[in-house]
């Protein structure tokens, strides 16, 4: 008797938990939409989320915008209010303005709850994606993709014995990846105009796009390493004298000189898209790129399987820094599933994704990826990854970073490209513009 | 007598309704039919321009709710106004207004011209010719930047076999004398045909009597061009001119599929500069600002304009 009711019991407590378990299930299933830019990470992201699905049984979607549209896009869906996204991996300047507009959920509480350490994860991608304000224990993202602009160069054509010897008798060096923006143009200049294999190739493509961020993402390259700062570091939002110092303005020399003597015709307003087709057609032997693209030129027909090496943006005079790309993940404030989307972010902060997620080709940014023993080995471009990761700086993410953005876009390209003026008159007037942006913020 | 539509009308009007009419005289019953496109004029174009002029005078930005809005005042049209990158793109804009029209009247009437005498294919050509304004103007930027590329581009290599220069070293869309010219090339491309049509429909309005009577007169082709066929189609060119003239004074399209506004600011027209200050920058009473005094610009020389092609009209 004693046995039956035991069994009765049973029988009926997992009834109960069948009942409770698929009342619940059917309760929180949820179709998440995740926006992104479009690119190959996203693609893989896809992919990856896949595991989520089966394991949680909410549906994801995806939208994903181009990048040169991606901010447009993607800001306008926030500053509206939006319920679009559930999820958004925004670009790393967004942070400010999305923590204090309150587009973002800030995540303090559930990072704590469900045991997410940042300090598990690369330093410079806790500050750069998901900290608000800059050195403070707050935190508005998860970071989800470390990314840096770094170069890739055609190995093959590096070693060809005749190049190598030529280039040993006028530059007393051997041709290998530079390890000064200095060598970086000698190189770049080598091969500018040259005949390789009956095609007439050019030195490097590098950043000079007009309208979003292309040129700010390439010239930073060449600023930070001759000593360019965004301010007084003793005294926030003083520009006068370290954004347009002297080094700075020899900086942003260099990159005009680099764009006068060394890029394919044409490349007037380049970005990513632009400098993979030029590279990858075999017309450069050089470009600057996101580490995002590593992964695709590795697998590239014409230019992967061994012919294409990485190197960090070389050092400058002035010091050694790259610019951080890359991007957190956050819960959209406005979003009618924020429990979901939280799940969402505790699953893919697991060391087990993350792992795939490297695989998968996204860069992950949690260090027991990272700092494991195979990681540098585990693709031809890690280790690259890694140096370029010690060394990164990013744009301002002031909540008015779009201001910011568009000035610099401005006076960068009319000097560089346009050749209007000299760059301390253009580093001048961004100071000028960047001074009125920040009166009209009330933060001078 | 027959019973007219009105009496018949009013018989079949149910007696509810008609009581419910009494009263109400023509006119009111004429203000009762408007006052709903009334309403949404004045919900979506007049409310508006208010509430623009409004934010114009504002510190105003849309991305930031929780910041307090302050007054300011002039402050937005003296920054505007003193501001030598906006007259920058104030000339490039006129500089493209004035070219794009320039060429697509002299091209445009001059096709239809050709186009209006009577020979074999006439209608197939007048077909091929209108292609162009058919298209959409992002897929038209898009194929014409393919031909301005310096290395693969047709449109370098005809210049280069026609001039015997290196196609490679001259990039329509990425050197300072060359942007806004591409910009004007493709422009004049797409929309000629529209001034073309346009100018067709006025030669062909020329009643041909007029011309057999200069023939008897003895007047010589030249003088019948300048005395007849000019003068005629006049008021249909002052129209097309009116037509290219506000579509290009907002051109937007063409320019950031071709050059983004650049190189520099070289082509950056003052409708992408709005569209980057409203809503790239988000400085939406700044933008308001900027706004109102482009609708006063062009609203001013319209008005100017419409007066002198009535004057012609009357002529």
């Amino acid at each position: 008797m004693r046995h039956n009711f035991m069994k009765s019991v049973a029988a009926a407590g997992m009834l109960a938990g069948a009942v409770a378990v698929s009342s619940t299930s059917s309760a929180q299933a949820e179709d998440l939409t995740l926006c992104w830019a479009a690119w190959d990470p996203a693609n893989a992201l896809v992919e990856l989320s896949k595991d989520f699905e089966a394991k949680s049984g909410h549906k994801m979607k995806f939208e994903f915008v181009p990048w040169p549209n991606f901010a447009d896009r993607m800001l306008n869906e926030l500053n509206s209010g939006g319920k679009l996204c559930d999820l958004m991996i925004g670009d790393s300047q967004w942070i400010g303005g999305s923590a204090e507009n309150g587009h973002y959920v800030k995540l303090n509480d559930f990072f704590k709850k469900e045991g997410i350490d940042m300090a598990d994860f690369i330093p410079a991608t806790v500050t750069g994606y998901a900290e608000w304000p800059k050195g403070t224990p707050n935190y508005w993202a998860l970071p989800a993709f470390g990314d840096v602009v770094g170069w890739t160069y055609r190995k093959d054509w590096f070693a060809r014995p005749e190049l190598q010897a030529e280039f040993k008798q006028k530059y007393g060096r051997d041709l290998d990846a530079p390890k000064s923006l200095e060598e970086l143009k000698q190189v770049a200049e080598f091969f500018q105009g040259r005949e390789i294999d009956g095609k007439k190739v050019y030195g490097a493509s590098i950043y000079t796009e007009r309208g979003s961020e292309g040129i700010t993402m390439g010239v930073t390259n060449a600023l930070y390493n001759y000593g360019f700062q965004y301010g007084n570091p003793d005294k926030p939002y003083e520009l006068e004298g370290f954004v347009n110092s002297e080094q700075a303005a020899k900086g942003l020399e260099f990159y005009k000189s680099l764009y006068d003597c060394c890029t394919p015709p044409g490349s007037s307003d380049w970005y990513m898209s632009e400098n993979i087709d030029a590279y990858k057609s075999g017309q450069v032997a050089m470009q600057m790129n996101f580490a995002f693209i590593w992964p695709g030129v590795e697998a590239d027909p014409n230019v992967g399987g061994g012919k294409s090496g990485y190197f960090p943006n070389p050092a400058g005079p002035g010091g050694h820094f790259a610019q951080l790309g890359g991007q957190g993940i956050s819960v959209v404030a406005y979003s009618d599933k924020q429990d979901a989307a939280l799940e969402y972010i505790k699953w893919f902060a697991q060391p087990e994704v993350q792992q795939k997620w490297w695989k998968a080709g996204g860069y992950s940014a949690l260090r027991a990826v990272v700092e494991d023993p195979g990681f540098a080995t585990s693709q031809p471009y890690a280790q690259t990854f890694l140096d370029s990761m010690a060394i990164v700086k990013d744009f301002w993410a002031e909540p008015s970073y779009a201001s910011l953005l568009l000035a610099m876009q401005s006076r960068v390209h009319n000097y560089v490209v346009a050749g209007q003026g000299t760059a301390k008159e253009a580093l001048d007037g961004l100071v000028k513009d960047w001074d009125e942006v920040f009166e009209d913020e009330g933060k001078k | 007598m027959p019973d007219t539509a009105i009496e018949r009308a009013a018989r079949s009007t149910p007696p509810a309704v008609a009581n419910r009419l009494k009263g109400l005289s023509d006119r009111g019953l004429a203000m009762l039919f408007v006052a709903p496109t009334i309403v949404l004029l004045l919900a979506i174009n007049i409310f508006p321009l208010i509430w623009t002029i409004y934010l114009s005078f504002t510190n105003y930005r849309v991305n930031r709710p929780n910041r307090d809005v302050d007054f300011v005042g002039l402050r937005n049209y003296e920054r505007i106004l003193n501001d030598a990158d906006i007259w920058l793109t104030m000339q490039a804009t006129a500089h493209f207004l004035i070219w794009t029209i320039v060429l697509q009247v002299l091209i445009g009437f001059t096709l239809a011209y050709l186009i209006n005498k009577k020979f074999k294919g006439n209608d197939l050509w007048t077909t091929i010719i209108v292609l162009p304004m058919m298209l959409s103007p992002a897929v038209v930027g898009n194929f014409w930047t393919f031909l301005y590329q310096p290395q693969i581009g047709l449109f370098n290599y005809v210049v280069g076999f026609l001039t015997g220069a290196d196609p490679s070293s001259f990039s329509m869309i990425g050197e300072v004398s060359l942007a806004p010219w591409s910009i004007i090339i493709v422009d004049t491309w797409m929309w000629t045909p529209f001034v073309m049509l346009i100018c067709l429909a006025g030669l062909r309005s020329i009643p041909d009597s007029i011309y057999e009577a200069a023939e008897c007169d003895r007047a010589s082709k030249w003088r019948q061009f300048w005395t007849i066929t000019i003068p005629m189609v006049l008021p249909f060119l002052m129209l097309a001119v009116l037509f290219r003239g506000i579509e290009n004074f907002k051109m937007f399209d063409l320019v950031v599929q071709l050059t983004g506004g650049g190189p520099g600011s070289t082509t950056e027209l003052t409708s992408v500069n709005l569209k980057r200050e409203a809503f790239e920058k988000w400085r939406t009473g700044y933008a308001s600002a900027y706004a109102v005094i482009l609708f006063v610009t062009i609203f001013g020389l319209a008005s100017i304009y419409v007066k002198a092609l009535n004057k012609v009209k009357e002529r």
